[in-house]
This record gives C-alpha cells, structure tokens and sequence, in this order.
C-alpha cells in the first residue's frame, strides 16, 4: 500500500496542546478571582497578592511539567 | 535582509533542539564533549562575581542620604525582607531575608541572561541549577522545622492535618507526598522549565524567521513579522523572569513559614 499522504513530527506537541489546557483555565481562574476580590473590596489587594502568584506559580507549574516531558519523550515513538 | 545574512542563514537548522541548549566548550578549544568550562559556567561565575561586587560596592561607606547605589541595594534587599520575609514568615521572618535576598538576585540575575543581547542563554535553562537551589530551600525548611518543634514534632506538625482518624492513613500519604516529594522538584522543574520554554519560544521565533527567507524570499514580510514577534515576547520574557524569581523566593519564605508554623 501507498501512503498519499502522511503527517510528520512528533505527537509530543499534540500532548503539550492538551495538557495546557487544564492550566489555562487554572491560571485563569485564580486571576479572576483576584480581579473579583480586588473590585468587590479594594483594600485586600496587597493582602491577597502574594497568593495570587503562588496559586499561578502551582498551577503554571503542571504546563511546565508538560513542556518538559514533552522534550523527555519525543524520542520514543510508541 | 541583506545577502549576506541569507547566505548566513542557510546553515542553521530550523527547529531548535535540545542541543542549541549546550554551547560549544570555551576554554579547551575545539574539545566538543569536554563542557568543564563553557558559556553556561562563564555566566554562573559572571553572576557571582557581579552581586557579590555589586553589594560590597554599594555598601562600602553607607551614608545616612544614600548614594544611587547604595539606594538600589537598599530596595532590593528592603523589598524582599518587607512584601517576601516579613510578609510570608511573619516578624520572625526577618532572620531569613538575608538568605533569600541572595536567593531572589542569583535568580533574578540569572535569568536576566536570557534576554541579554548577544548572551541570550540563562543558565537556568539547565535543570542543575534550579535543581541544586531547590535542594538547598529543602534542607532549609527541613532543618529549620526539625529544630523549632524537633523531629518528631515537626513530622506530626507536618504531615498529620486535624482531620478525623479515619481519613489520616490517606491524607498522611498525600501529605507526604505534597511536602517532601513534589514541593523541591516542583521548585526546581518550574525554574528550569520557565527559562527552557522561553528560550525555546525566542530561538523559534528568531530562527523561523531565518528558515522562512530560506524557503522563499516571498516569505521576508513572515519572517520581519516573526522577528518583530521575537522582540515582543523579549519583553514577555522579561516578565517572566522578574515574576520566577519572586515566585522562587515567596515559595521558600511560605516553606518556611511551614515549618515554622505552630500546629494546625
């Protein structure tokens, strides 16, 4: 059989693409919740921040985890 | 474009790779697979010697107006010990901002590589160093809990959550698993993988660029875009360097604070 046409590269990038997708909406669910808090009272805003980034870094974390097995397990290709 | 340049571009290969992350060795000229001394090692030493030049520069003769320098040193040092040490830790906070002062401008300045015109590597793209940093705030916040409650203490201050009995043999094993497994290599993969992605993100753009003008010279408004692009995402670099290290430096305090927290 003839293959007529046929797709190249590494399916580490289709992974990538789905694994972002959970963290996109972590990363923004906790800005818009700080966005909520601050306008419902604005004095919190500094209160709240440093959470704010820690939520981020965790969540921000699992995209990362995503890029860098994607880079760990190209190679294989099964 | 001048003609040049294209010609130039004709021998760099397209999609960046992990090699593109191991400049060639510095000083044993020509040795490929001797790397004991290249760019990477180059920037950790720059990197020492700047802030270590830097700080005993600035607070030489300290004086009560301060000098521009000696005011950049004092904010540095004032905002990690005031919205990081204090703020994360409490007033107990103030003994570790020494610590993570350093810990904030090492990373900072580390990072800050990346974006550097003609440098553009971090030596943070390289997993030993965030690593080694994230071991160092694990013994740290270990240590310090173990001798405030003492050992037993701190494992049950730890690890045991005022949950009833019946869940603990679960919520233990998480525990264990959130605080002493994934916190450092979360830490250190976080750091690592930021400054990766980010240099993978500018060599794609800068090299896409190249390959578009290569496959046809049609394609030389792309490849200005895609330049443009990679001048832009400098600045989104930028941000995201400032914000790891401070995101290092505040999960560290709050380790910390951790440890140092009595009970639940």
């Amino acid at each position: 059989m003839v293959d007529l046409a046929a797709v190249g590269g590494s399916t580490a990038a289709i992974g990538y693409g789905l694994a972002a997708i959970g963290p996109g909406i972590g990363v923004g669910l906790v800005f818009s919740a700080y966005i909520q808090s601050t306008a419902r009272q604005p004095e919190s805003s500094r209160l709240t921040l440093p959470y704010v980034w820690i939520g981020f870094a965790v969540i921000e974390a699992l995209a990362l985890l995503g890029i860098a097995f994607g880079f760990i397990w190209q190679g294989t290709s099964f | 474009m001048s003609v040049q340049s294209v010609v130039l571009a004709a021998d760099i290969p397209f999609p960046p790779s992990v090699e593109d992350f191991f400049p060639p060795s510095i000083l044993p000229w020509d040795a490929q697979n001797n790397y004991w001394f290249t760019k990477i090692t180059f920037l950790l030493w720059a990197t020492v010697a700047i802030l270590i030049v830097f700080f005993l520069v600035a607070n030489r003769k300290p004086q009560l107006v301060p000098t521009r320098r000696q005011w950049l040193a004092e904010s540095i040092y004032g905002f990690v010990r005031n919205n990081i040490s204090v703020e994360m830790i409490g007033p107990r906070g103030v003994r570790f901002a020494p610590y993570l002062t350093t810990l904030f401008c090492f990373i900072l300045l580390m990072n800050l590589w990346g974006i550097v015109p003609f440098v553009q590597i971090s030596p943070n793209s390289h997993i030993a160093f965030p690593a080694i940093l994230a071991v160092i705030s694990y013994v740290m916040f270990i240590y310090v809990g173990i001798r405030k409650h003492g050992f037993w203490k701190y494992l049950k201050v730890a690890l045991i959550p005022p949950a009833p009995w019946f869940i603990l043999p679960m919520l233990i094993f998480i525990e264990i698993f959130s605080n002493f497994i994934v916190r450092p290599f979360a830490l250190a993969v976080r750091l690592f993988a930021n400054m990766f992605a980010g240099h993978m993100l500018l060599l794609v753009f800068t090299l896409g660029g190249f390959a578009m003008i290569n496959a046809n010279l049609f394609f030389i408004p792309f490849s200005l875009l895609s330049w443009v692009m990679t001048i832009a995402l400098t600045f989104l670099e930028f941000l995201v360097i400032v914000l790891q290290a401070y995101v290092f430096t505040v999960l560290t305090a709050s380790y910390v604070q951790g440890a140092l927290a009595d009970g639940h």
